[in-house]
């Protein structure tokens, strides 16, 4: 199967979300050490709720693609929501199969963006701290 | 062009005949029939442990696994037939002669590594440097890529005591200087160790010629099977190390309270060994020395020369590793101009053709070379014209569908 359809080489070449959120309640970076490919994640929380989300870093069509993609669907999610998002929700936004490998590549963004969200600030902290 | 080997050497390795073109042999090579055959035989007439039974099929097995102890030997020019010592692979001997020569050396001594080693010639040192209070030095390629014997020199010091470093870059394929290295290095009193896992496949090497101290390879990047290495060692060396593992077959006595060591090569080769790998090992050294490695030299060089210029014809091709192309052999490591190796692997794969994409577990080069990762051709005896033909096709087909 050509894993190389329209779309995913539409979001690799004009990427969604790109760019850093200076005042972003959560930074965060992952690695992946198979590839050598790094991603920064920017997101800032409203009401418990993702309200803007940018990334930066280097990739191949597939993690580039899959995080352009997954940045799309996860604003205005809440955490939950996107606690629960699965490997499969990657490959169902990008219409294709992977095999492990290149896998790895597509899942680099969900990886990040769990982590994320267990950093990010709760509601009840954010009414504290303000 | 003229073709020492041609593609009927093919049919003697049956992954082959599922029509890949296979350029990722700086990874692993394929294995001939001969070799699988020569396993299969070990555990059908002679499946038995070596070195202890009292018993026919035993002393079957011992012989054919020590004759393969003597074609090693005779393969790499070694003096001694114990001065060849089995390991599990490359990592498995570096691990070893680290751990060896690191408990020779006192906190404060100095070892020196070049920048462009495998993590398998890197790692091992850092973990001995840190138990041991050593310290690291690097050899770093100058502004052309290469490496230079008088920036070795500048880097000794009378603590300075080992001198490890790749004969063949895997990540780039370059040649390092070894005999005027290895000249200088003992000029200071170093010991030289050798990672000679990408030229000992490719290049006729005499360890005595060039009087290294220690030289390290696996069976498996020259048609032999996985978990197969080799610790070359020169005698009178090996004999007054320690060993770095314990087990059955390694001892002399042992009491309860301690133990003396078993002769060379015993005293470094602790636990059953893997019997029928070294025995394929043996098959793939038999199946080299027919066609010669001097023959396998001249071919992999034609077929890198002939890749080269094809690939540094298309557009927007970066060819990483020293700028003068002839110090490099059997290995093309390169960027496309906005296409990742990542998908330059995978639009490959889809058009039969096998190489390797990442940081070929070189990360100090990558970052040397501003990169995160690079696309790596490797070629081995049994490529064709055709199969560069393949991967050359395959990479313009890749820049048609990512740079419209």
């Amino acid at each position: 199967m050509n894993i190389y359809q329209e779309e995913i080489l539409e979001h690799y070449r004009h990427p969604h979300n790109t760019g850093q959120l200076e005042h972003a309640d959560v930074v965060q970076q992952e690695y992946n050490p198979f590839c050598g490919d790094k991603l920064t994640l920017y997101l800032t929380f409203v009401d418990n709720k993702v309200a803007e989300v940018r990334f930066m870093g280097e990739g191949c069509a597939i993690s580039q693609a899959a995080t352009s993609m997954l940045t799309d669907k996860i604003a205005g999610m809440t955490r939950k929501q996107i606690q629960q998002l699965t490997k499969e929700d990657v490959l169902q936004l990008l219409g294709i199969e992977l095999g492990p490998t290149r896998l790895k590549c597509a899942l680099l963004s969900l990886q990040g963006i769990h982590h994320a969200i267990q950093q990010a600030p709760t509601p009840t902290s954010k009414d504290v701290t303000a | 062009m003229e073709r020492i080997l041609t593609k009927k050497i093919q049919q003697d390795f049956p992954l082959l005949q599922r029509g890949v073109a296979y350029l990722d042999n700086a990874s692993t090579t394929q294995k001939p029939q001969a070799v699988l055959d020569a396993m299969n035989a070990y555990y059908t007439e002679c499946c038995a442990n070596v070195h202890r039974g009292i018993y026919a099929i035993s002393e079957d097995a011992s012989a054919r696994f020590e004759a393969v102890r003597d074609q090693v030997q005779q393969f790499i020019g070694a003096g001694h037939r114990e001065e060849i010592i089995f390991t599990s692979g490359t990592t498995a001997s570096l691990n070893m002669i680290a751990r060896m020569l690191g408990a020779t050396c006192s906190a404060g001594d100095e070892i020196i590594l070049t920048e462009m080693e495998h993590h398998a010639n890197l790692i091992p040192w850092q973990i001995v440097a840190r138990e041991r209070g050593l310290k690291l030095q690097f050899l770093r390629a100058r502004e052309d890529g290469e490496i230079y014997a008088e920036d070795l020199q500048a880097l000794c010091t009378p603590r300075t005591k080992i001198f490890a470093l790749t004969h063949l870059s895997n990540a780039s394929g370059y040649r390092t200087p070894l005999a005027e290295l290895t000249r200088l290095a003992h000029e200071q009193h170093l010991l030289v160790v050798v990672d000679a896992a990408q030229s000992v496949p490719h290049i006729p090497i005499n360890v005595a010629e060039l009087d290294i101290d220690f030289l390290t390879f696996s069976a498996h990047k020259m048609c032999g099977p996985t978990g197969v290495g080799v610790l070359y060692g020169k005698k009178a060396l090996l004999e007054r190390l320690e060993p770095a593992f314990g087990g059955g077959h390694m001892i002399a006595h042992v009491t309860l309270e301690g133990s003396t060591w078993a002769e060379l090569p015993m005293k470094l080769e602790p636990g059953t060994p893997n019997i029928a790998g070294i025995i394929g090992f043996g098959a793939a050294l038999t199946y080299l020395s027919q066609i010669g490695m001097q023959a396998i030299e001249q071919h992999i060089h034609q077929l890198h020369t002939d890749a080269l210029k094809k690939l540094t014809a298309l557009p927007g091709i970066r060819i990483l590793g020293p700028k003068d192309h002839s110090t490099i052999t059997g290995i093309l490591s390169f960027a496309v101009n906005g296409i990742h190796p990542h998908d330059i692997a995978s639009v490959l794969d889809n058009e039969g053709v096998a190489v390797r994409a990442g940081h070929h577990c070189a990360q100090p080069l990558m970052t040397a070379w501003g990169v995160s990762a690079t696309t790596r051709a490797s070629f081995y005896f049994y490529n064709t014209e055709e199969d560069v033909n393949r991967f050359i096709a395959a990479i313009q087909k890749t820049q048609q569908l990512f740079l419209p």
